[in-house]
Parts: structure tokens; sequence; C-alpha cells
């Protein structure tokens, strides 16, 4: 489904991803874990489509596509959708205006007919109720007065709303206390399923005691040091990072 | 340089000649007087130059140098009751009154029925009937002795709006006043003149929409007189839609009593160059004074507000928030000058101006003016001027959203706030949807679908 290969990128000559290779199938879950500074949310922006950075070098292909060649909007349309770190307050713009007007641009994309009110406001419940998000949010400022934990809810519900094929989810159990980590994992887990397939990028495992992933790769200095299954992000909570970077040097000195 | 100014005012001059001689019997009455006076004015001032203050961001040349034909030598014809329909607010049912090219049109206007005392039509037949109420104010606040476009517009003054609404009377429904020009052959000049006079525990609404049947050059110079007595509640709407070519120079003045309220939005959508001046005048205890206004730009669009505040008595209040948003070329002006007299203690005055620039050809210039003469006040203010947010346009492109819609939604959103503020719900609606038709011509970026 979509298969990064060798991808530098950076921002005003700065490098942050320096070689990236990671193939995701359809129907996986793989968890990008990393030190702060390692470049991870780098990744999953620069698969998103944000345009400040510079992609200097690799490609990227997603279900056959040139994936870099496409805008933000584009690659939403195509089923690409990232849960954002810090999603962003819109003033002005409420909460289920903005959703729809995403999710008619992806079905009409899709050759699909554009959903009116009524069958927006019952989608929005059915989709709501999957995070336990309160439907009063709906009728809000985008983000606006949203707790932490409503904001990274509401990533979700959108999520569950445009039911992408591949969802980036940047951070998403950061600043989420247990109860709303669960909560949103559940939701996660109600959207994984064999057609599509979840990247999680995250710094601690705890995501991922629920979020059960089928790869793990651990992001250092820009490049995956370390691959492996579900138990090496218990290795890395339990060991930290450091032994990763150590290895991953001794490997390079040797070369 | 002179001999092109001396020309413009001897072109004003000999216009007034003929007004007058239009005027027959009217000539010699008292308002007459005012007239002249306000001609001489006029001569004497001239057209203001970028050296003046008060004009120093906006160059107004191109109005000056225009030989408008005055157009009271034509009737009202031109304008049907399928073209005001155009204008009007389809789930507003009250009052519509119309003026053509500056004159009131009685064929086009709708009073409806309202109990005893309250007067509304044309200000020429109050005029002409020696109307007290008219007689006691008119021209009062309009102060032309500094202003030349006041000045030029009281010098022809004859026709326009007068609503009256007596002591304690309530019109529920907003009054819609529509001026209309039309395309005549050659460029021609209206000076609409009105004037509002709400008694005390009176409330209304008012509204006034410009616009123009085609798309031609033409020149509305306007003055509106407002007038609020104790407890009076006003709320006044102005939207200016004039064509692509036209100039249009707006002078609003209210004059507020003891605990009157007033409220006003002034959205500004049209024009080649537009100048509104609204002067408030706080003049007894416990007034308040909310000023709303919006003002967008694409093409080559000029377009100034100056707004004035003048707290005269203590224990006053003023709100003011404008915000604009200028695409394409266009230049935008924003004066809010609030002034605190001596004795004006208590005063809480607030004011806030917003920018959104779209294009890196498009400006603003921005200026609050505080003159402060009081010391137990509390006045605050604050201009920015930015562009759309980069986090808030990745956000919802992510989502699927295209780049031109987003940059309308973030566009509107911006500018929600001024017409979330209006009062009347249908009114509210019909702003929205003329903001959206905005925007749908304004397109700055034409990358995407």
């Amino acid at each position: 489904m979509l298969e990064v290969i060798n991808l530098h990128a950076g921002v005003d000559g700065n490098e942050i991803l320096r070689g990236v290779d990671l193939e995701v199938g359809v129907g996986e879950v793989h968890a990008i874990m990393g030190p702060n500074g390692s470049g991870k949310s780098t990744l999953a922006q620069v698969l998103a489509g944000r345009e400040s950075y510079n992609i200097t070098e690799g490609r990227v292909t997603y279900e056959g596509k040139d994936l870099l060649a496409m805008k933000p909007e584009e690659r939403a349309r195509e089923g690409v959708f990232m849960a954002f770190q810090y999603p962003v307050e819109i003033p002005g713009v409420s909460n289920a205006y903005f959703l729809k007007a995403g999710l008619n641009a992806i079905r009409k994309f899709g050759g699909l007919e554009e959903l009116d009110a009524v069958e927006f406001l019952a989608l929005f419940k059915e989709k709501a109720r999957i995070v336990d998000m309160d439907e009063s949010l709906l009728s809000r400022p985008v983000n606006r007065g949203f707790s932490g934990g409503e904001k990274k809810r509401n990533e979700i519900f959108q999520m569950a709303v445009l039911e992408p094929r591949l969802a980036i989810l940047d951070e998403t159990d950061s600043g989420l206390d247990i109860d709303a980590l669960q909560t949103v994992a559940r939701g996660i887990n109600t959207l994984r399923s064999k057609e599509n397939a979840i990247i999680v990028v995250t710094h601690y495992q705890r995501l991922l005691n629920y979020v059960i992933p089928d790869h793990v790769h651990v992001l250092i200095d820009g490049r995956i040091a370390r691959s492996g299954g579900k138990g090496l992000a218990l290795e890395l909570e339990a060991r930290g990072y450091d032994w990763v970077k150590e290895e991953a040097d001794k490997e390079e000195t040797h070369a | 340089m002179v001999q092109t100014s001396d020309r413009r005012r001897d072109w004003y001059l000999s216009n007034f000649e003929k007004f007058e001689k239009g005027l027959n019997g009217d000539a010699a009455s008292h308002i007459h007087a005012i007239r002249k006076a306000a001609m001489a004015r006029f001569a004497e001032l001239g057209f203001p130059t970028t050296h003046d203050e008060e004009w120093k961001y906006t160059d107004v040349s191109p109005i000056a140098s225009v030989p408008f034909k005055h157009v009271l030598g034509y009737e009202p014809e031109g304008a049907t009751a399928k073209d005001v329909e155009r204008f009007s607010f389809g789930n507003l049912h009250g009052a519509r009154l119309v003026c053509v090219n500056g004159r009131f049109s009685e064929k086009l206007s709708s009073a409806g029925s309202f109990s005893a005392g309250v007067r509304m039509g044309s200000l020429a037949v109050a005029l002409r009937n020696n109307d007290e109420v008219v007689l006691r104010h008119v021209a009062k606040y309009a102060r032309y002795d500094d202003n030349a476009f006041t000045a030029l517009s009281t010098a022809f003054l004859r026709d326009g709006i007068f609503i009256y609404v007596p002591k304690g009377r309530l019109i529920e429904t907003p009054i819609h006043l529509i001026f209309l020009s039309t395309g005549l052959e050659s460029e021609f000049v209206s000076y609409p003149r009105n004037l509002f006079v709400a008694e005390e525990n009176s409330q209304t609404t008012i509204i006034e929409t410009h616009a123009s049947l085609a798309n031609n050059t033409y020149f509305t110079n306007t003055v509106t007189e407002i007038v609020l007595g104790e407890n009076a509640i006003v709320e006044h709407e102005k939207l200016q839609t004039e064509s692509d070519h036209a100039f249009h120079v707006g002078m609003t003045y209210v004059q507020q009593n003891r605990n009157s309220s007033f409220t006003s939005h002034s959205i500004s959508l049209g024009g080649a160059l537009v100048r509104n001046n609204l002067t408030a005048v706080l003049d007894g205890e416990g007034a308040e004074c909310t000023l709303n206004g919006l003002y967008a730009g694409m093409g080559d669009q000029h377009v100034d507000n100056h707004t004035t505040i003048d707290h005269a008595k203590p224990h006053c209040s003023s709100h003011e928030l404008y915000k604009g948003i200028l695409a394409g070329k266009s230049r935008g002006v924003f004066n809010g000058k609030i002034i605190v007299r001596k004795n004006a203690q208590k005063t809480d005055a607030k004011q806030t101006n917003k920018n959104l620039v779209l294009s890196n050809e498009a400006s603003i210039d921005t200026k609050p003016q505080l003159e402060i003469f009081a010391n137990d006040v509390r006045c605050t203010h604050g201009a920015t001027i930015g562009q759309l947010d980069e986090e808030a346009i990745f956000y919802l492109r992510s989502r699927g959203i295209g780049l031109n819609k987003t940059r309308d939604i973030l566009v509107y959103a911006f500018a929600s706030d001024v017409i979330d503020r209006i009062n009347v719900g249908p009114l509210r609606e019909e702003f929205q949807q003329m903001l959206h038709a905005w925007l749908d011509r304004a397109h700055p970026v034409q990358a995407d679908s």
C-alpha cells in the first residue's frame, strides 16, 4: 500500500529525514517510535503533504501512485489521513461544517453522491459514539475551546467519518489521561480493518498496549534504526532508546 | 495645480446656480440659507488632498477630476419594481423606502402602515411641508465647516429619506432604505440626504442599501444624520454594494442623548473608491455606542473607513470592531478616532481593527487615534494585520478540502464574527449570503478546484 524509499526531507537546509525506508501493507498496523527530534512528526507531516518541508531525495509510492506529487487535499481524497499532534483551532467554522466540506470533497472525488444535512447528522452521530464524543462539539467551532482530550477524540472522530485507507496518527496519545487513552484506542481498533492500514507515531509505548502493532520501527536521527514485532516496543519501554542508537552507530562504523 | 482645482470648484459652483434655479420658490427658505453657506464653505475648502491629515491615505482626485452631472434634472425613472426586488431582503416584510439617483420614489416605496405619529418618506416633501422636526435637526449634526464632501452634500441638499419615530414607539420590523443609481448615459452625482429622529424611549432598526443597476461610473455623496433621544435604541445597518466603477462618499453623523443605545454595522463591499465616515457623539450620560464594520476589497478597489466616537459626557461606553479583507491590488484604510472630553469621566471605550491581507499587492493603513482629556477612563485599542493561518490552511486541505474552498472557509470565518453580531436574524442570513457571493467573485487563488 505504502512504500517509502530513501526519503530525505528537511526545513531551511536542515535535513531531518535522512533516508527513511518503510513498507506498509494493507491491513497492517505499524508503530513508528523514537526519541524527541528523531523526525517522527516530520515523517507524518511529509506523508500528509505539509508544504513547509523540502523533499531532497527519495520517493513515496501509495497504491502505485507518486504520493509526493499530490497536494494535501488530493492525498486526502485518495484515502490518506493524518491525525494531528496539535489539532488546529479554527474560530468561526463549525466542526460539522468543516467535516461536511471534507467528506463531500472526498465523496465527490470517489464518484459518490454528496450527503445532505440529514444524512450528515445521522452519520456524525453514529461516528461520534465510536470515540464517545459529546455531540455538542459538532456545532462548536473546530477545536476551539476543546480540552486536550476532546481535540484528540475529534481527530479520531474525523478519521471515523472520512474512513481513510491509510491513517497516520501523529502522537495521538500525547496529553491523554488513561481513560481518554483507552477511549481513543478503542476508537482506533474499531476502525482497524483488513482494507486499511494505520501508522501510529508515538514516543511512548503505552498506546501500543491497546492498539497492538504488527510492526514496530525505531526512528533515530532521521533513519529507521531498527524494526521488529510488537515485542520491540516493550523492549524500548524497558531499555530506552540509547541502546538502539548505539547499535545503529556501531553498524554504521562497521559498514 | 491651482488652476485645476479652481476649475473643479467652478464646475460645482456653476452646477449650484443651475440647481438654485430649479428650486423655484424653495430658494427663499431657511434651508436654502444653509445650502448657500455650505456652498460658500465648499468653495473655500475645495476637495481635500493627501496633505490633509484626514485624507492622508485616500486620494480623491479621481472624484474631483470627473465633471459629474448633477442628476436633479432627471426624474427617478429607469428603475422598476423588479429592480428593487433584487435588492430587497425577501424575509423582511417591513417598510421599504426607495431613492433613485438621490430622489425619493413614491412609486417604488411601500411604507406599510404604522400607528399614529410615525413618519417616513421623502425628505424633500418634509422640507416642503416645513416639518418642524426636520427644521429642528437637519444639517445640525453634519458639520460642513471642516468637511468638503459634507459641505457639497449640504449645498445640494434636496431629497432623501426622513424617518421620525415618536416617543415610546417601537418599530419591530426593520425599515429598509434602498438607494439605487441607474445607468445614465453620462457620469453623474447624487446627494441622498437622510435624517432619522428616534425620540425618547423609542426603538427602531434601519437598513441602508446603496447599489447600482448598471456597472457605470457615478458618484454617490450621501449624508445621514441620526438623532437618538433619551433611552432610544437604534440599530443602523449600512450595506454598500455600489458598482465597480462607482465613487461612494458616505458621511453618517449620530447624536446620542442620555442612556441611548446606538448599534451600527457598516458592510462595505462595492465601489472603486469608497470613503465612509461615521461620527457618533455621546452627548448624554450613560449612552452606549457599538460600531461594527466589515470592509472587503478586490481588484483596484480603495476602501476607507473613518470613525469618530466623541465621548462628550461621563459614564458612556463604546465598543468598536472593524474588520477588513483586502485581496488583489485593493487598498484599505481604517482610522478610528476616540475623543474623551475633559468631563467625560468613567468612559469605557474599546476599539479593535483586524485586517486580513490576501495578496502581496493588497495593503492596509490602520490607525487608532485617541484624544483623551479626562483622567478616570478606560480606553483600549488594538489593530492587527495578518494573512490566513498556514496551519489552518493545511488542516483543512488535509481533510480533502481544495485550496480555494479552504481559503473561502477561512476568510468567511474571519469576517463572520462581525456579521454574527447583527441582531436581526433574516438580515444576518442575507449578509452571510452576500459575503459568500463576494468570495465567489474574489477567488484570489485560481490554483485549484
